[in-house]
């Protein structure tokens, strides 16, 4: 049986003529467009780089992978807009470019590109999907026409241009119905209405992200389908895989929690949309990838196609981690001309990339919201996105997944079953008017005896979903009855482990275990199952199903299963790097870089690199960046599992945030070798009482403190201290969780409103000081002596949560002595901590009088951004010194530059309804740019034209709140006025211009009933900036202010809400036209 | 699921899984197969290629959404390959009795009662798996409680008589008459060739064939190893020498290549998925497929007037031949597909256009 010999075959079908590419990406992290888009933008230029093509990215965002060296031969800092995309071309001259692997942002600068001719007259072509394929999947006329032409139903719809034209489509259409933006991202101003009144309410606001709305007839309730689609340039085409939503139509996929594959559709509903799938992607004519959603009739196989994205995006990023099938690498390779058939399946390394993924597992995909950082926000979800990330998790039941999801969510649950303070007053309509907490709801209407059918009936969840989770819910019943593990059957605890439980809810139901006693229970639990031979198995993602023999690293444990996939070598030649999991307000993608980047050390030694990490939307999960990748569970328990198997030479646990750092001190009771920095010392620094007597042993000062459990204990502390304070409540009821009080009156608001206060809950009070500077030392530290380190420093006053603050690096507006003083301390903490490995520490200054805030015995969100600004990587040295071997140190320092770093930060604000645009004590940005320039004005213009503000027109308005703001601004200004702009202001500010000797226009507050007022301007789109600065520091402020900041953000006008940032900005704007701003790739900043 | 029953799967060579069983509870043998795809259990459970065969499904979560109804259409049964279960029994990793689809009649489990056929799950049928993919396909025993039963090797029977019809029987009223030779054909055969314009009549796999009149010959799919099929082969032989077309599939392309004069041979563990790549030859065409065998062409045994037309891109297998000057072709693969992608549905067409040419 010889088999044929393939004539045809692993010809060499890239197009040679390529030499050049330009890769957009997708700027900063923000709600619909995250982490997924530096996986895919990885991948591509990985592709490229392997074909010899030399690769240009264009991305402001200093945090990401693929921004790092050795990714892309040319790295532009630069928003991805049409103006900055334009200069890098006529400076590159390249001769293709990627649109596909940047998101939204990328696929719409391209289409701007493509339209204005700028492509043509550079001779750039666009590979991939041609630009005419893309534009016909954008605009929803053309769409709905396309696909009518090959007979595919889609939701019937209507384009519109105006507001009257919405009102009466959706009359023809009748109500229910759906009003959709075109050309936006993840689902911006989009919305259900069931009335006329809604409808004019949601369109008006919906014309100000887009020119075109379609009003589509609402088909809530139906199933949604998507499938991940490719195609090559010979008309090749395979479905990678399918997914079903667990929430019905109506719900954002993003918003939803999705199994792959799907799990309710029979081999007709299956194929027969993958046939249509198929069909459409060859009429439309993709080269590459693509994702189209479908809605499916739960009665019925009538179908409706909702969208067609093409390009990659959340869910080919998802899908990509689902199978292991690598999406955007074969999409990237595609684009150079191969076909599906020359390329090779990248995890057998032996069958073609032409196949189709079998998967012998379920994948269960979970958002992560975070609307609680936020005031005033709707927590409903539905059309449009407010996930801010995402988790994958893997099992071999749809229970052991949900459960697995559940935790990994990380916000304090343990599955779905087994959670505290989970009731929910009106069951009935949490579940018809879904929330974050909708999966909870379920569990607590099960508890309240609520049949499948009523469920199902409230929520259209389909019934097999319902199934599966009384499945968990009756098991706990049943756990619930026996009190010791010995009498417990041993069947029920194996059962209940193939379902998902935790060693946590084991105790918790069986040892009815309470919080002080759970951490015995759950090792107990541990011991118990152990010795009875109840543990996890690991099994290899394949692609294949087993079929063909795999040498893949990419794994997952499982309790249904009786053997693992793989073998253990204890040779003391591993080591372990924990990840960062679901990304989240205050932890993304700069800690996957700290990761990748602790790998890659790692790797580099001699070592095996072992990750665990489950966020779906990172490069640390891409199975080739560690000889093995765990995709499963960052608890103790998971992350115990795999050290007892793998038996590394040690664990990192200070590149992943907060979540590996949690585990320092549980993880060294069990004996397990951490590399780096004791988890002994950890604690000490986070450890509120251990640090503070620390630092009054050094004396190294600290805004004064102290935990109170009375609230006339907090007044006599403030009797102390004096107001503002800052308040951290260790039980948060709703709201924000941090708050800063200025009077009495404050404070028992805050208190009332948002916490309790007791003996069992106490409240964190300190001193707060105004007007002080912000200013972060990232370190890394060998044995106890500072190795290296970078200072940099906040454009805003503290009080701005550091994650939410304008960072400069090196420092511009620090003494000499401060940086001096900083160093000192920072040396004193390392020794006194005997720190080896990486750190942060944020200061307070002000008249050179230094404060310690918070100590991070781990590396920070800013690593990435010093490392790339400085070029010295602080991840990598740090990762050798806790490997222990020779290192040298580096001798740049931040004197040696001659450019400066400016970081700010990525709101989401116009996606979170209602929420106030204000910054705070606690952080609510969802991502980071990191540009670099000549000086500040260069630097922070650049940065903040990545965030998206662009340089005003003509009209600006101010309301500069307290009067020291308005000082603040002044000069500004003045600037303003010189350069030509006109000014508007509120009442109190207008007359404060005026007095210095300003024009300007007056407008009355949104609530006066008089002309001219400001809601008339910023809705009628007269205004080009907006700045508004809040009265005081609570989050509790008058309306009109309020009203100004959200309809700034609703009508989608760039605004600045802090004082000292507004002054920065438009300082710059006045001394810089945009033409001055240079075209510098980052390596030619020397 | 209140009767959960010790059940276990033994293998040829000693390995034991123990499971639980959602079945019919009896001891049966056969051989051990398994299959990757993610959907279409009733489909599969239905068609007769899987004759003597324990199935093993690989994707873990089975039964979700039930078996549907008995309803038929052109007296073909609308939602089955054909008409009764075939499979000796199903070992599957994780299993629903509370399925949910409008379209469901009863779960698996009661239907796999009703049909007499044991079926286990909780098994690990990864690890089932590699050691097929490993050690080969090889013959097992489900055994209930400690009922013990010998090894039984379906393969050295010939199962083709034991699914192929009795009787000639029609289908359809269309233009073009098809002889239909039955090894064992999945239903959805038959709709298709209705579909365009055909009357099939079906016959048994060793009926006389050169007394009837057609307009294309197809043979079908069906168990087993293609030699135990002499009859059908010479039957096949004889037909070439007519100059009317021919299509077969499954064991109707490995039965049209012995009939040329080319030799067979047993894969180590088969394709049973619903993601095999082929290539059509001398082409950049290529296409996923469903498919279903055991047995395979020898490419270099294919006479002088024969080539072969797909190729599998995983382990250059042979996916179908064809006549280099005659009408005739066939292919390895499912074109008919359900379960599974309806990727390679024209060659439906490619045959009937072929048909109406030569009628001309």
């Amino acid at each position: 049986m010889s088999p044929i010999k393939k004539i045809n075959l692993h010809r060499d079908n890239m197009d040679k003529s390529i030499k050049k590419v330009i890769v957009l990406g997708s700027g900063a992290l923000k709600i619909g467009e995250a982490g997924e888009f530096d996986y895919s933008g990885s991948q591509a230029l990985k592709a490229l780089r392997e074909e010899g093509v030399k690769t240009v990215l264009i991305n402001p965002n200093i945090a990401t992978v693929q921004t790092s060296e050795g990714i892309a031969d040319k790295i532009y800092f630069l928003p991805v807009t049409t103006y900055f995309v334009k200069r890098v071309i006529e400076k590159e001259k390249p001769d293709g470019i990627l649109l596909s692997f940047g998101g939204q942002t990328a696929l719409n600068c391209g289409i701007d590109l493509f339209k204005e001719g700028i492509l043509e007259k550079n001779n750039v072509r666009v590979l991939g999907t041609p630009i005419q394929a893309i534009i016909n999947t954008e605009d929803r006329d053309i769409f709905v026409k396309k696909l009518h032409e090959i007979n595919i139903s889609t939701i019937e719809s209507i384009a519109v241009t105006t507001v009257e034209d919405a009102v009466l489509a959706a009359e023809k259409l009748n109500y229910p119905i759906i009003i959709r933006a075109a050309y936006t991202l993840g689902g911006q101003g989009s919305g259900f209405c069931n009335n006329e009144k809604e409808l004019r309410k949601l369109a008006g606001k919906a014309f100000s992200y887009s020119k075109q709305l379609l009003i589509e007839k609402s088909l809530k309730g139906w199933k949604e389908v998507e499938y991940e689609v490719v195609r090559d340039q010979y008309n090749n085409c395979i479905t990678v895989c399918n997914m079903e939503n667990f929430d019905p139509l109506g719900i954002h996929t993003g918003e939803s929690i999705v199994v792959a594959p799907s799990q309710t559709l029979t081999n007709t509903e299956y194929h027969k949309l993958r046939e249509l799938a198929i069909k459409i992607i060859r009429h439309i004519g993709i080269v590459g990838e693509c994702n189209i959603q479908y809605a499916l009739d739960p009665f019925s196989e009538d179908y409706r196609v909702i969208e067609v994205n093409a390009r990659l995006s959340r869910s080919s990023a998802l899908a990509s981690k689902a199978t292991g099938y690598p999406l955007a690498f074969v999409a990237a390779k595609l684009a150079l001309g191969y076909g599906l058939h020359e390329l090779k399946n990248s995890i057998t390394k032996t069958t073609p990339a032409f196949f189709e993924p079998a998967l012998d597992y379920i994948v269960c995909k979970i958002p992560r919201w975070d609307l609680n950082k936020f005031s005033g926000v709707s927590k409903q979800i539905g059309s449009s996105m407010k996930s801010v990330g995402e988790v994958m998790s893997i099992g071999r039941t749809f229970e052991e997944a949900i459960q697995k999801g559940l935790r990994m969510i990380g916000q304090g649950m343990h599955g779905f079953v087994g959670n505290r303070d989970l009731e929910f007053e009106n069951i009935e309509k949490e579940l018809n008017e879904p929330t974050d907490m909708r999966i909870f709801v379920i569990a607590d209407a099960f508890e309240k005896n609520y049949s499948i059918e009523k469920i199902h009936e409230l929520t259209k969840i389909d019934p097999w979903f319902l199934h599966k989770l009384k499945n968990i819910f009756e098991l706990k019943n049943e756990l619930s009855k026996y009190n010791t593990l010995e009498e417990t059957p041993g069947g029920k605890i194996l059962r209940a482990k193939e379902f998902g439980f935790s060693d946590f809810q084991l105790a918790r139901f069986i040892l009815k275990d309470v919080n002080e006693h759970i951490e015995e229970g759950l090792l107990e639990v541990r011991e118990f199952r152990k010795k009875h031979n109840i543990i996890p198995y690991v099994k290899q993602i394949d692609t294949l199903a087993a079929e063909f023999p795999a040498k893949t690293n990419y794994l997952y444990l499982t309790y249904c299963g009786n053997s693992h996939d793989i073998e253990f070598q204890h040779d003391n030649k591993s080591v372990i790097v924990l990840g960062s999991g679901a990304y989240r307000i205050g932890s993304s993608v700069e800690f996957d870089w700290c990761s990748v980047n602790a790998l890659n050390t790692v790797n580099q030694q001699g070592y095996r690199s072992i990750m665990i990490n489950y966020n779906p939307e990172t490069v640390s999960t891409d199975y080739d960046m560690c000889d093995r990748l765990y995709f499963d569970e960052l608890s103790f328990e998971r992350v115990m599992d795999i050290i007892e198997l793998e038996l590394p030479k040690g664990v990192i646990i200070s590149m992943g945030g907060q979540i590996p750092n949690n585990l320092a001190m549980r993880l060294f009771n069990q004996n397990v070798n951490i590399l780096g920095t004791s988890p002994l010392s950890i604690d000490n620094a986070e450890n509120r009482h251990k640090f503070s007597m620390l630092c009054d042993e050094l004396k190294i000062d600290q805004p004064r403190w102290k935990e109170l459990t009375s609230i006339n204990e907090i007044y006599k502390f403030v009797e102390d201290v004096g107001f503002p304070v800052l308040v951290r409540p260790s039980y948060v009821l709703s709201g924000a969780a941090m708050n800063v009080v200025s009077n009495r009156d404050e404070m028992e608001h805050f208190l009332n409103l948002a916490t309790n206060v007791s003996k069992q809950y106490p409240v964190v009070v300190s001193e707060f000081i105004e007007q002080a500077k912000e200013i972060e030392i990232d370190a890394v530290a060998r044995d106890g002596e500072l190795f290296t380190y970078a200072i940099s420093e906040h454009v805003e006053f503290a009080g701005v949560h550091s994650g939410d603050a304008t960072m400069t690096f090196p420092p511009q507006k620090i003494y000499f002595e401060t940086v001096r003083r900083i160093k000192k301390i920072s040396r004193e903490i390392a020794r006194a901590l005997n720190i080896s490995g990486p750190f942060n520490m944020q200061f307070l200054a002000k008249d050179n009088d230094i404060k310690v805030i918070e100590c991070n015995l781990r590396a920070s969100r800013s690593f990435p951004f010093v490392s790339k600004v400085l070029k010295v990587n602080l991840i990598d040295i740090a990762t050798k010194i806790m490997l222990n071997v020779p290192v040298e140190k580096p001798h740049k320092s931040i004197f040696d530059l001659d450019y400066i770093g400016v970081k700010a930060p990525q709101f989401s604000f116009s996606r979170l309804q209602k929420a106030d645009p204000i910054l705070g004590v606690d952080m609510s940005s969802t991502g980071e740019v990191g540009c670099i320039g000549e000086n500040f004005y260069e630097a922070i213009l650049k940065s903040m034209l990545s965030v998206g503000y662009s340089i005003p027109k003509k009209n600006i308005l101010l309301s500069t709140g307290p009067m020291r703001s308005k000082v603040e601004l002044v000069n500004s200004c003045r600037l303003l006025a010189e350069k030509g702009y006109n000014l508007f202001a509120t009442k109190g500010t207008a007359k404060f211009l005026e007095m210095n000797g300003m024009n300007v226009t007056m407008l009355h507050w949104p609530d006066e009933d008089e002309k001219p007022n400001t809601l008339d301007y910023l809705k009628n789109g007269l205004i080009d900036l907006v700045v508004n600065i809040p009265k005081d520091l609570s989050s509790k402020e008058l309306s009109n202010d309020y009203t100004i900041r959200r309809s700034s953000v609703d009508f989608n006008i760039p605004l600045i809400t802090n004082a000292r940032l507004a002054s920065a900005f438009l300082t710059a704007v006045c001394k810089l036209r945009i033409d001055e701003i240079a075209i510098k790739s980052w390596d030619e900043y020397k | 699921m209140s009767q959960l029953t010790p059940i276990k799967l033994i293998l040829e060579d000693g390995t034991e899984f123990i499971g639980k069983s959602f079945g019919y509870n009896k001891s049966i043998s056969g051989e051990v197969v398994f299959n990757t795809a993610m959907t279409g259990y009733p489909e599969s459970l239905t068609d007769p290629s899987y004759k003597g065969q324990i199935l093993v499904l690989t994707y873990p979560l089975i039964g979700n959404y039930g078996v549907p109804n008995n309803d038929k259409e052109n007296d073909l049964h609308k939602f089955y390959e054909s008409y009764a279960l075939h499979i000796s029994g199903l070992v599957i990793s994780d299993y629903t009795e509370d399925y949910s689809h409008w379209n469901a009649d009863k779960s698996l489990g009661q239907w796999l009662k009703e049909f007499e056929i044991p079926g286990i799950f909780g098994i690990d049928t990864r690890a089932l798996t590699k050691i097929l993919r490993e050690k080969g396909t090889m013959l097992g025993k489900i055994i209930y409680k400690d009922e013990d039963i010998p090894l039984y090797d379906p393969n050295k029977v010939n199962l083709v008589d034991q699914v192929s019809i009795s009787e000639k029987k029609i289908y359809g009223n269309g233009k073009y008459k098809i002889l239909l030779i039955d090894c064992g054909v999945k239903n959805n055969i038959i709709r298709n060739l209705i579909k365009r314009d055909a009357t099939v009549i079906q016959v048994p796999w060793n009926w006389d064939i050169s007394k009837e009149k057609y307009d294309g010959l197809f043979i079908s799919n069906g168990p087993g190893d293609p030699k135990q099929c002499s009859v059908t082969i010479n039957n096949l032989s004889d037909a070439y020498k007519k100059d009317i077309p021919i299509y077969g599939i499954c064991l109707g392309n490995q039965l049209m290549a012995l009939a040329a004069g080319a030799d067979t041979y047993k894969l180590k563990y088969g394709h049973r998925s619903h993601n095999q790549p082929v290539i059509q030859v001398g082409t950049n065409n290529a296409y996923i497929t469903s498919q279903n065998h055991g047995y395979a062409i020898d490419n270099e045994t294919l006479p002088a007037e024969w080539e072969p037309l797909f190729i599998n891109l995983n382990d250059d297998t042979n996916e179908g031949v064809k006549h280099k000057s005659k009408p005739y072709f066939s292919s390895q693969f499912h074109p008919e597909a359900s379960s599974g992608p309806t990727d390679t549905e024209f060659l439906f067409n490619h045959f009937m256009d072929t048909v109406k040419q030569y009628k001309k």
